[in-house]
Formats: C-alpha cells, sequence, structure tokens
C-alpha cells in the first residue's frame, strides 16, 4: 500500500499524469474540432444541393405551371436515393411527392431547416431530414428535402468512437506512466540505498549501473568516478598519516627515551644538561620534518600559487649551486654547474630554489661513500652536476652524481612521500625531499624523473616555460627580500 | 632594552618574558591585541614581539595601526603560519621580521636584538671595522691588519651582513635569510661551510679570533677584547 502511494507520488508518476492530460485536452480538441468541421462541411453540401434543385424546380414551374412541377415532383419521388419531395395545394391536400405531409417543423417556415419524417415503415419522426419549404404561385407549397439521418448517424457513431479512443488513451497512458515511473522509481531507490550505504562507511561500493547508457547511468557514472576518486585520496590520506604516524612517532620515541635517559644517569647536572642538549637537537630535526610536511600538503592543495612570479632560472641554478659549492667541495666533490641564459619561467623562485637545493644535497649526499669524504685526487674527483636545457616548451633542470644511484624499480617509489630506500637508511634525512620536489613540481605543471646516469643517479626536474607574466606582477617574494 | 611581547598563550608570555629579563632586557606582556595597540603607543618599547593570532584584534591589524600612526618601532611578527605568503603577508602590513613557531628562544632574541641595532634608513654607513677587521661597502675591500683580503661577492655579503651586526648573535636562519634570501632550511648545514670558509680567510694566520661560533645559537664577530 506505501509502495502504491510512493510510487502515485513520485515524480516520474506526476509528470507522466501531467503529460497525461495535456495530451488528453489537446486530443479531445482536435477531434472535437474535426467533428465540427466535417458536420459543418457535410450540411452546407446538402443545402446547396437543395437549393440547386429548388433553383430547377422552380425554372420548370416557370416553364409548365403547376402541373409540369407535379409530375416532376412525382417523378423524382419515386427514383431511389434520399430526396424527399411534397407538394401541397392550397388547401393543403397533397398533390405528388413521397412525404405524407409537411413537417410541424417546416410549416410556415421561410428558411430550410432540420426535421424528422417517418420512415418507409410508418414510424413517425424516426429518420433525420434537412428541408427547405418553397411556396409556389397559386397557393401550392412546395416542400424539398434530403435524408440525413445516415450521415447523423454516422457522425454520432465517429463522435463515440472519439471518445471511446480518447479515454482508452487516457487509461494506456496512465498504465504507461505507471510502468516507467516504476522502473525509475526502482532505479532511484537502487541509488539511493547504494548512497546509504557508502555513507554508511562502505567506500569500496558503487552505484548501480542500468547498462542503457542513459541520463541515469551517466549520472550514476561521473558519481562513480566521483566515489573512486574519494576513495584513492582517503586510502592516500591513511597511508600518509600511517606514514606520518610513523615517521614521527619514532623521533617522538627518541625524544622521550633520551630525556628518560637523562633522568636516570646518577652523575646529575652534567648529564641533564647533556639531555636537554640532546632533546632541543631532536626536537627541531622533528619541528624540520613536520615543516616539510606541512609544505608539501601545502603544494599539494595548490596554496601558494599567488606568490608566483617571472623569474630567470639560470640564476636559480647559479645561487644553489654557489650555496652548495663549497658544500660539495668539503666532502671531496665538484660541483659543476651550467645553465643558458635568457630564458624566463613563472614560479615560486623560493620553493624552485628549495627544490633543486634538495636534489643537489641528495646528489652530494650519496656521491659521499659510507665511509665518509673520499680523499680529492684530483682528476679522479666525482662530481656532480648541475645543469638546465631548452627541451620544447619546458626546460630542464638536471641533477646527476656518480653515486650508488636508484635500480629502475624503486624510482618511482623513492619520489613517495617518506620512502627512504633500504640502502640510504644510515643516511640523515627525513624522506621527504624528493617527494617536496615533486609536489614543487607538479605545483608548477612540471615533473621529476630518477633516471641512470651509468653509473649513478640523474635527477630531471621539468618545468614549463608558458605563461610569462608581465614585468609588473615581480614575485611578492622580492617584497620580503631584506639583503642590503 | 624594553620589550612588549603582545602573546595570548599565558605560557608562551611568561616563559619570553622570563628570559628575556634573564637576558637582561625588560619585557611588559598584553594579552590581547587592543590592549598591546594600547600599550604599544604609549612608545615606551625598543621593540614589539607581536603574536599573529590574538583575540579581540589580530596581530597584523596592530602593526597596521601603529605604522598608519607613524610609529617606527621595529616589530617581530611571531606566527604558527610559516609558508612562504604568510611571511610576505607579515611584511607587508610593516613588521619588520618574521619568526614562525615552534622556534629557538636564541633565535628569537637574535633577531630582537638584530632589530633594535638596525640602523635608520637614511643613516648611510659607508665602513664597517672590527678590531683590525675592516670593510668598505663602496670600493667593496676587506682589509686585516693593513692587509688585503680577496673576497667572493657571496662572502663579501657575509661578511657584511656579520659586521653590521657586530657583537650581537647572529643565527644560521638569518643569514640565509639575509646573505641568500631562502627562507628554507636546507637539509645540510650549507652555512657552517661557508663560514668555515670566510673564516679561513679573515682569521687564519692571526693571533686572535674574529668571528666566532656561539654554541646552540649562531655565530657572531667581535672584538675579543670583550
Amino acid at each position: 500500500m506505501t509502495a502504491l502511494i510512493r510510487l502515485l507520488g513520485s515524480t516520474p508518476f506526476r509528470l507522466a499524469l501531467a503529460y497525461m492530460g495535456a495530451f488528453v485536452v489537446a486530443a479531445a480538441l482536435v477531434v472535437g474540432f474535426i467533428a465540427w468541421r466535417a458536420n459543418d462541411l457535410l450540411t452546407n453540401k446538402v443545402v446547396e444541393t437543395l437549393e440547386a434543385e429548388v433553383t430547377g424546380l422552380r425554372e420548370q414551374f416557370q416553364a409548365g405551371g403547376p402541373q409540369r412541377l407535379a409530375t416532376i415532383v412525382a417523378q423524382r419521388s419515386l427514383e431511389p436515393g434520399s430526396g424527399l419531395y411534397l407538394l401541397v395545394d392550397a388547401s393543403g391536400r397533397k398533390v405528388a411527392g413521397n412525404l405524407d405531409r409537411v413537417p410541424r417543423e417546416l410549416e410556415g417556415a421561410q428558411n430550410g431547416s432540420v426535421f424528422a419524417y417517418a420512415d418507409e415503415h410508418g414510424r413517425r419522426g424516426s429518420r433525420l431530414a434537412v428541408g427547405v419549404p418553397l411556396p409556389v404561385p397559386g397557393g401550392f407549397v412546395l416542400v424539398v428535402g434530403r435524408d440525413i439521418e445516415d450521415l447523423s448517424r454516422f457522425a454520432r457513431t465517429m463522435g463515440q468512437l472519439g471518445l471511446w479512443s480518447i479515454a482508452l488513451l487516457a487509461l494506456l497512458g496512465i498504465g504507461a506512466g505507471l510502468a516507467a515511473s516504476r522502473s525509475v522509481l526502482k532505479r532511484i531507490e537502487a541509488i539511493t540505498e547504494a548512497s546509504r550505504a557508502i555513507m554508511g562507511g562502505d567506500l569500496s561500493k558503487r552505484l548501480p549501473l542500468h547498462g542503457s547508457g542513459d541520463e541515469l547511468d551517466r549520472l550514476s557514472e561521473s558519481l562513480n568516478a566521483m566515489l573512486a576518486r574519494i576513495e584513492e585520496l582517503i586510502v592516500a590520506l591513511r597511508e600518509v598519516s600511517d606514514n606520518i604516524a610513523h615517521d614521527l612517532k619514532t623521533p617522538l620515541n627518541r625524544l622521550r627515551n633520551r630525556a628518560e635517559a637523562a633522568l636516570r644517569n646518577p652523575d646529575g647536572a652534567a648529564s641533564y644538561r647533556d639531555g636537554l642538549v640532546k632533546t632541543i637537537e631532536e626536537a627541531d630535526e622533528l619541528i624540520k620534518t613536520f615543516n616539510s610536511l606541512l609544505l608539501i600538503a601545502r603544494l599539494e592543495a595548490g596554496a601558494v600559487a599567488e606568490s608566483m612570479g617571472p623569474a630567470d632560472p639560470a640564476s636559480i641554478i647559479s645561487d644553489v649551486a654557489e650555496l652548495y659549492e663549497p658544500v660539495a667541495e668539503e666532502a671531496g666533490l665538484h660541483l659543476d654547474a651550467s645553465a643558458p641564459r635568457g630564458l624566463a619561467v613563472v614560479v615560486n623562485r623560493e620553493l624552485v630554489s628549495q627544490a633543486v637545493a634538495n636534489l643537489v644535497d641528495n646528489a652530494i649526499k650519496y656521491s659521499v661513500p659510507d665511509g665518509g669524504a673520499r680523499p680529492g685526487d684530483g682528476a679522479g674527483r666525482p662530481e656532480v652536476t648541475l645543469s638546465m636545457a631548452r627541451v620544447g616548451d619546458s626546460i630542464e633542470i638536471t641533477v646527476a652524481d656518480r653515486g650508488p644511484g636508484v635500480p629502475p624499480q624503486d624510482r618511482e617509489r623513492a619520489l613517495q612521500r617518506f620512502v627512504r630506500l633500504e640502502k640510504s637508511r644510515s643516511r640523515p634525512g627525513s624522506g621527504l625531499g624528493l617527494s617536496l620536489v615533486a609536489a614543487v613540481a607538479r605545483l608548477h605543471g612540471g615533473s621529476i624523473r630518477l633516471e641512470d646516469n651509468a653509473p649513478g643517479l640523474r635527477a630531471v626536474l621539468t618545468l614549463p616555460l608558458r605563461g610569462v607574466r608581465p614585468a609588473t606582477a615581480a614575485s611578492p617574494l622580492r617584497a620580503g627580500a631584506n639583503a642590503p | 632594552m624594553r620589550v612588549l611581547v603582545i602573546e595570548d598563550d599565558r605560557e608562551t608570555a611568561q616563559f619570553l618574558q622570563r628570559s628575556l629579563r634573564e637576558s637582561g632586557h625588560t619585557a611588559d606582556v598584553a594579552g590581547d591585541g587592543e590592549s598591546g595597540l594600547a600599550m604599544a603607543r604609549e612608545g615606551r618599547h625598543d621593540v614589539l614581539i607581536v603574536d599573529r593570532m590574538l583575540p579581540r584584534r589580530d596581530g597584523l591589524s596592530v602593526v597596521q595601526a601603529l605604522r598608519s600612526e607613524g610609529s617606527r618601532t621595529p616589530v617581530l611578527i611571531l606566527s604558527a603560519l610559516g609558508e612562504v605568503d604568510d611571511r610576505v603577508k607579515g611584511l607587508r602590513a610593516g613588521g619588520d621580521d618574521y619568526l614562525t613557531k615552534p622556534y629557538a628562544y636564541t633565535e628569537l632574541l637574535a633577531r630582537i636584538e638584530a632589530l633594535t641595532r638596525r640602523p635608520a634608513p637614511e643613516e648611510q654607513v659607508t665602513r664597517y671595522s672590527v678590531g683590525d677587521l675592516s670593510l668598505d661597502r663602496l670600493s667593496h675591500k676587506v682589509t686585516r691588519a693593513g692587509e688585503p683580503i680577496l673576497l667572493q661577492p657571496r662572502e663579501f655579503r657575509l661578511l657584511e651582513y656579520l659586521m653590521k651586526h657586530a657583537g650581537q648573535v647572529v643565527t644560521r636562519t638569518m643569514l640565509l635569510e639575509n646573505v641568500w634570501d631562502y627562507h628554507f632550511d636546507p637539509q645540510t648545514n650549507v652555512i657552517d661551510v661557508h663560514i668555515s670558509r670566510l673564516r679561513s680567510k679573515i682569521d687564519k694566520g692571526f693571533a686572535k679570533p674574529l668571528l666566532h661560533t656561539v654554541r646552540g645559537a649562531g655565530y657572531m664577530i667581535r672584538d675579543g677584547a670583550d
């Protein structure tokens, strides 16, 4: 019962009903109009024929007098068909014709009219006809008529047929509307149910598809695509929070252990002091990791796009190279930087500098063998090269080293957050360096890829050259520059 | 010096007040933006430490109000928001320096001391000297005991910044920000390497070192006598 009520109250059914109503009204109007026009046409036709006949008979009378008229009327009365005739004299006596008497409807009438007359079996008023009374000089009255009983019966039948078919149509329409709304309602309810389940936490569930590719299917398809994206994001988020939990909890635990150990140490003040210093160092490392995480999150949300400005990538590269050159030298490496001048990119200088710095930092870190700095031996000094080239509509900033490199199967993974390949666990770092580079690249519409430098690793940061803004949109970063 | 700390977190404010007193400064505390603005208007302070998020009136608007009234008291903005855009907004509002929470107290102290001894903009010093080391900002010449020292352009700027703040602690981040114009933490301590290079150029072969490392804080250039 409630299902029926819901069905009757459903949008598709109400729509079907409204549609039906409008259709029935339109059909009734059309049928009515056709009936009216057909009736009019037929009546006019009959009246015209009558008028022509009357004119003919009047001519016969003028030519041959009442005698001739009577003969013709008698003659025509016998002809089969629908013609009706009556000629009466002044006293009202029938002279000729196939009607018995002047119909009441035509007595004293000036114009033609519809009348009823008795049929051949004598049933009075059982048949309909149209007739015209014609006064003939000498007191005669001539009535000429046409039987329209068949015609009107036909019209009545047609009218009834019309009404019945409209009723049938309405009935069929309501039925079809019910069926259609039932099927649509069923599908919508399936979608509602599925979305409830998803809201309830089952993120892997999808909206059902009908397979017809209609608009409901298309809607479900795009909602499913949206759900897939949401699920993907949530899974990624969960992964990130797991990683954060791991990479923040481990140093937090270390920090706690260190403080506890210092507190337990019987040496007193001196060991407390040492413990506190180490605790602060540990806290600073944690803060750095935390800041990197926040920065990556903000970059991935595209939150710093407003601070972009035109910059010469060559100067970004030479500045970073200049910053790291002494570090490389101290590690027994030669840092070689080269970049063509005159290119312009729209970037956040700070972030791109940081990305390039991270790459150089990594290259230096991994070029040094585990044993520490290798002694400089002149020509054989391992190199870290920082270079830039224009490739089509982009620039490629390449940082290459001669370290152990990254095996092909690990390259994709190395760009993910917190991933520190097993071999690098012993070296310092948060594991966020490369993922920060990847986030910076994405923010600028570029990319980062790792290649084999045979031997060593080559990291290629690609940034698009497009969309250099006019000089007025200078980087707001510069506003904060306070170097004299 | 007299410091006004506008900070709504009681514990942070008390920690700053106590630490500043221990460092030999006087510190007043205001717990919200309105009272902070009122106290700052009295003009009794040498430097303001303003938290960005404050009840009743936010930190940036306090700084903006002071600047529009013509106050030139140096302001250090403290904030949990540390991204590039936030810092730019803070400096545009009229802040002289921007420090992100969490921070080390030594960093904060070094920065406010650098702010208060900053010469007024119109004051053009063309020459710095510490002990027998002197730097000419116009000719870009550096001499120690009369002997010329050849420095790379960046080394010159590094020494210039250190000498401008002679006798004050200068932190690694301050150097990175002011000499290199970078606001990020390099993973390796690149600044230490640059300092040791500079040190080998200006101090090597001299009995009295001028460039000192301040443990747990940063670097300081000063005449060894004091």
